[in-house]
């Protein structure tokens, strides 16, 4: 097979765009605009982005809702908590094992619901007379079969509407059964998007969970990691590097997690976030409360994750740590350059477009980067400007009337609680020497000069861009794949991974790099058209002999 | 054990669901108005339930699955979600120009109490609806009822939407198949023109849902049943809608309103259903059974017989839609298996008492409930142990755990392909479905038995 040596020259960004909103509506158009910028590159000024905006009804948006957000996204992956959802029958049932979290249940006495769909099932008559009742019931139900630890409850858009109270209803039942039993105002018309129900969802581990037992667990450079949830086996992959360094995941957010993780997840020493998006809030509101401080950390790509295993041992500056973490990477490398050595000619010169979350459509450009393939376009589907544009720009974000719905906890010092893991002179001297806290730079300073950035893309906006661009890959969800590869453009699922993965790690970039190639130069695509479609019309006929 | 907190000991519950057997009234909606040809399905509500709906759809047909929402946010919740459903019908008719916009509603919207008629009339009236252009409705609270409901409720939508009171009689015979696969509406329509009848099949998702791969994405595929067609419902010499559940309110508002007479037909899978629907067709065309039709109904019976021995006495335990499970049971029976625990999330009082009725002379007590979830179908697995398990993808877990072979129909099948090329219905479904039991039990066989009884020929 040919090997193309260079990328396909750039679309104009500008010509782009026009074509992209050219259809709308004088108005829509307008809105959409905003939603797209060029990249300026590595020096350039960083444009802002509209983002965190509502959803334009009618337009075929890729979006959730809030309680996906909370429930599905957060709340999901762990494993011993019974997640009772609280409406009708749908809101559960689409929830029921969709999104591919997997857990290590394997211990003999290990409590996994993970497994199961809890639901009140609404019926008219709870939404005429209100459903608190029901739910009361429900929670005891569940309690006399199950005995979990915990019971999160979720309540889903009808019942905020009917003036249903999951907190009070919580509440009552923690005292009645001496469990943990917690609401989730999550109510999917809250918010513009999924985004909303992980702010719920870390208000509500912070407010519930987080801190509720002070047992130290033990182990050395103790620290959690948040914002990764385990699709694919991802979080498995981290956890084996982890062991490895001798690093010691107290608790993870929330992929392969447990109730009592969370609970002593405030005894670590460090935070490090995979998804910013998801879990900064966390992240923020435990450095407030416990002291603890937070970095940015990427397991997206083999270089990237070494860099993220330097960072956590930078941290703990202890030598032992830092040779191990060097061990462990010389150990892993080889593999990881053998592998790309092999797909590197038949992937180099390819293009890529990604749009989906609110992390992975930057984390991944550093897979595609590593396979010599360009990311061309991309944008998150619910990330606020911070994610595109870097945390400096908080300030500035004007917090308009949807976010506002969204409750900010006032976290303070716990007088008791709280230790500073670092004094403010180490973070300095720590920052001097390129360990950054509280940073994230977003996607932009990353993308080459005059690609895209296109926030919530929609159905529309992609059949164009595909149209401009023809890239080799496109990378977005379940509801966009069918319809890209009808065009004859593969179309790789980062949230669910098409049920593959992991791709977290080394490891895992050797599982992509493998992937990708196989997805850019499957022969299938060479049958899309029949031979008598090349020239359809019957110029000869067989003469037999 | 993926289920490993299920007791065997059954304790009534009241309140909690636990591993429905259903799910949500619009997402049956959302696939009927994909039957439609060059129709967008509308979600009113918030986003989530459009995109919720939209991922089981395309998980189950590994298809594009197009339909838009009005993304309330919680000014709609509370003020109502008119001016949202306005907007959204200008963009599409502005952006993705289908024929048809087929709005349903969601709890939320159903909750406020919108009225989406109303709100379509004055779409219309400040011309966002272009000339020739329709947008239709569907009442879908789920609290009410499941998908099939829904499904139900949106073809009940296309006939007071579409069809049109002329007093004509137009000859032909209105089809409501059901919520069945793209792969039955075919060989549904395969059947009546073999026999000669002219039928208008509403909804179609034949080459909507299972369509080719050409380079060239089509928003609205060339399939689906035409709006003229669907205007003319009201114009047939009967409807014959198949399942009480997911057909029947259409055919009888058909039959009311219309004055069109219908006939609801158990979902002709199996044997007996499927002479019953043969035999009403053949009733309705006025001709003999044509021979072709005898002869696949021949090879049905030819393998059921050659096998019989294998199928005889296997307990079953089913999991599904009311009129399926009906038809999948009536299938059972016939061919000697022992149909011992079924359940459906829908709730319908005749349901139970349908079952008892087609497996009265079984000879045993049979656990049945309408509407349950897996929960209790896994806790009477456990008590007592099935040879196979028909159901949707959900049943794996139960099949894996308790080591049973499953054999998967219904919705949604997220785990295999097939369901969307290859009919259950009709005896061409009989047999493929008759295949399906057969290898799951003979695979069974061969991992099971000592090598000194490994059978060469079965
Ligand atoms: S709220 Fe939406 S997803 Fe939930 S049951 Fe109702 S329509 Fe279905
Ligand atoms: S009803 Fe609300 S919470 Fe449930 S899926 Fe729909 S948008 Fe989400």
């Amino acid at each position: 097979m040919a090997t193309k040596s260079k990328t396909k020259p750039l679309v104009d960004p500008e010509d782009a765009k026009k074509a992209l909103v050219a259809k709308y509506p004088a108005k829509v158009g307008r809105r959409r605009a905003q939603q797209m910028v060029a990249a300026p590159g590595a020096d350039g000024d960083i444009p802002e982005v509209t983002s965190n905006v509502r959803t334009i009804p009618g337009i075929l948006s890729m979006r959730g809702c809030t309680y996906a957000g909370c429930k599905g996204v957060v709340l999901g992956p762990t494993r011993d908590i019974v997640n009772l959802v609280h409406g009708p029958i749908g809101c559960s049932f689409y929830a029921w094992l969709t999104r591919r979290n997997q857990t290590d249940a394997s211990a003999p006495t290990a409590e996994n619901f993970m497994n199961y769909a809890f639901s009140t099932d609404m019926q008219d008559n709870d939404i005429v007379f209100g459903g608190e009742k029901k739910l009361k019931a429900a929670i005891r139900e569940a309690y006399a079969i199950f005995k979990p630890k915990a019971i999160g409850v979720f309540a889903t858009c009808p019942v905020g509407l009917i003036g249903d109270d999951v907190h009070s209803v919580a509440r009552e039942m923690k005292e009645e059964l001496g469990i943990n039993v917690f609401g989730f105002s999550c109510e999917g018309y809250k918010g513009v998007s999924q985004s909303a129900g992980h702010h719920i969802a870390n208000n509500g581990l912070f407010k519930h969970i987080i801190g509720n037992d002070d047992t130290n667990t033990g182990g050395k450079y103790r620290i959690n990691m948040l914002g990764e949830y385990n699709i694919g086996g991802d979080a498995f992959e981290i956890e084996r590097l982890f062991t490895d360094c001798g690093i010691t995941l107290v608790s993870s957010f929330s992929g392969n997690s447990t109730y009592d993780q969370f609970a002593t997840s405030h005894t670590a020493d460090l935070n490090v976030v995979m998804c910013h998006r998801s879990i900064n809030y966390v992240a923020e509101m435990m450095e407030t409360k416990f002291g603890i401080p937070w970095i940015k950390v990427n397991f997206i790509g083999a270089d990237a994750s070494a860099k993220s295993l330097r960072k956590i041992a930078a941290y703990f500056e202890d030598k032992a740590l830092m040779d191990k973490v060097e061990e462990v990477i010389a150990r892993e490398m080889p593999e990881v350059e053998k592998a790309l050595a092999e797909v590197l000619p038949r992937t180099t010169g390819k293009t890529a477009m990604l749009f989906v979350g609110g992390s992975r459509a930057h984390h991944y450009q550093e897979l595609f980067k590593e396979l010599g393939m360009t990311t061309v376009a991309a944008g998150y589907e619910f990330a606020h400007r911070d994610d595109y544009e870097g945390r400096k720009v908080l300030p500035s974000i004007k917090v308009d009337a949807d976010s506002r719905n969204i409750e900010e906890l006032h976290v303070e010092k716990d007088p008791e609680r709280y230790r500073a893991r670092k004094s403010e002179e180490d973070i300095k001297r720590l920052a001097a020497q390129g360990l950054t806290f509280k940073d994230y730079e977003g996607m932009i300073p990353e993308m080459d000069k005059n690609t895209l950035i296109i926030d919530d893309l929609n159905e529309h906006e992609a059949e164009r861009l595909i149209e401009l661009y023809k890239p080799d890959i496109f990378c977005a969800g379940i509801k966009e794949k069918y319809g890209i590869q009808k065009r004859g453009v593969p179309l790789k699922q980062l949230h669910s991974y098409d049920y593959g993965g992991p791709y977290a790690g080394f490891k895992g970039a050797v599982n992509f790099y493998v992937e990708i190639e196989r997805m850019v130069n499957s022969k299938i695509w060479g049958y899309v058209k029949a031979p008598w479609q090349e020239n359809p019309e019957l110029s000869a006929r067989y003469a037999w002999e | 054990m993926l289920l490993r907190h299920t007791p065997t000991e059954i304790t009534e519950r009241s309140a909690l669901v636990i591993n429905p057997a259903k799910t949500c009234q619009p997402v049956g909606a959302m696939y009927a108005a994909l039957g439609i040809e060059g129709c967008l399905p509308h979600s009113h509500g918030s986003q989530g339930c459009c995109s919720y709906h939209r991922s089981a759809l395309t998980r189950h047909y590994k298809e594009p699955v197009m339909a838009a929402t009005s993304s309330f946010t919680e000014g709609s919740s509370v003020f109502g979600g008119q001016a949202n459903l306005l907007q959204a019908i200008n963009n599409i008719f502005t952006v993705y120009n289908p024929d048809v916009i087929a709005v349903h509603t969601t709890c939320l919207s159903e909750t406020i109490g919108d009225d989406v008629p109303q709100i379509a009339e004055k779409a219309r009236q400040e011309g966002k609806v272009p000339a020739g252009k329709y947008v239709i409705n569907a009442s879908t609270p789920s609290y009410v009822g499941s998908h099939v409901t829904g499904f139900s409720n949106m073809c009940l939508g296309m006939v007071k939407g579409l069809a049109v009171k002329t007093g004509k009689k137009n000859g032909k015979v209105n089809i409501i198949p059901g919520f069945v696969e793209p792969s039955d509406m075919e060989e549904i329509k395969r059947l009546a023109a073999e026999i000669g009848v002219p039928i208008t099949l509403f909804p179609d998702t034949s080459g909507v849902l299972n369509g080719p791969l050409t380079g060239k994405f089509r928003m609205f595929p060339k399939a689906g049943t035409p709006v003229e067609a669907l205007k003319g419902v009201g114009e047939a010499i009967g409807t014959l809608a198949m399942g009480e559940w997911a057909s029947a309110d259409a055919a009888r508002y058909l039959d009311s309103e219309f004055k069109v007479p219908c006939r609801v037909l158990d979902l002709p899978i199996g044997l007996a259903a499927t002479d019953r629907f043969i035999d009403a067709l053949r009733k309705i065309a006025g001709v003999a059974v044509p021979e072709k039709i005898e002869f696949e109904r021949g090879q049905l019976v030819d393998m059921i017989s050659d096998q019989h021995q294998y199928f005889y006495g296997k307990k079953v335990a089913l999991a599904g839609d009311p009129d399926q499970l009906i038809a999948l049971t009536e299938f059972l029976v016939s061919m000697d298996m022992l149909p011992i625990h079924i359940v459906t999330g829908t709730p319908g009082k005749k349901f139970e008492g349908r079952i008892r009725e087609l497996t009265k002379d079984m000879g045993r007590p049979v656990n049945v409930r309408g509407p349950g979830d897996m929960f209790l179908l896994h806790q009477w697995i456990k008590n007592e142990p099935v040879d196979l398990l028909i159901g949707n993808t959900y049943m794996k877990y139960i099949a894996r755990d308790e080591d049973i072979p499953l054999v998967r129909h219904g919705f949604p099948i997220l785990d295999r392909v097939g369901h969307s090329y290859f009919p259950t219905v009709g005896y061409k479904g009989g047999l493929r479905l008759a295949e399906k039991i057969l290898s799951a039990l003979l695979d069974r066989k061969d991992r099971d038995s000592p090598e000194s009884s490994f059978e060469l020929t079965l």
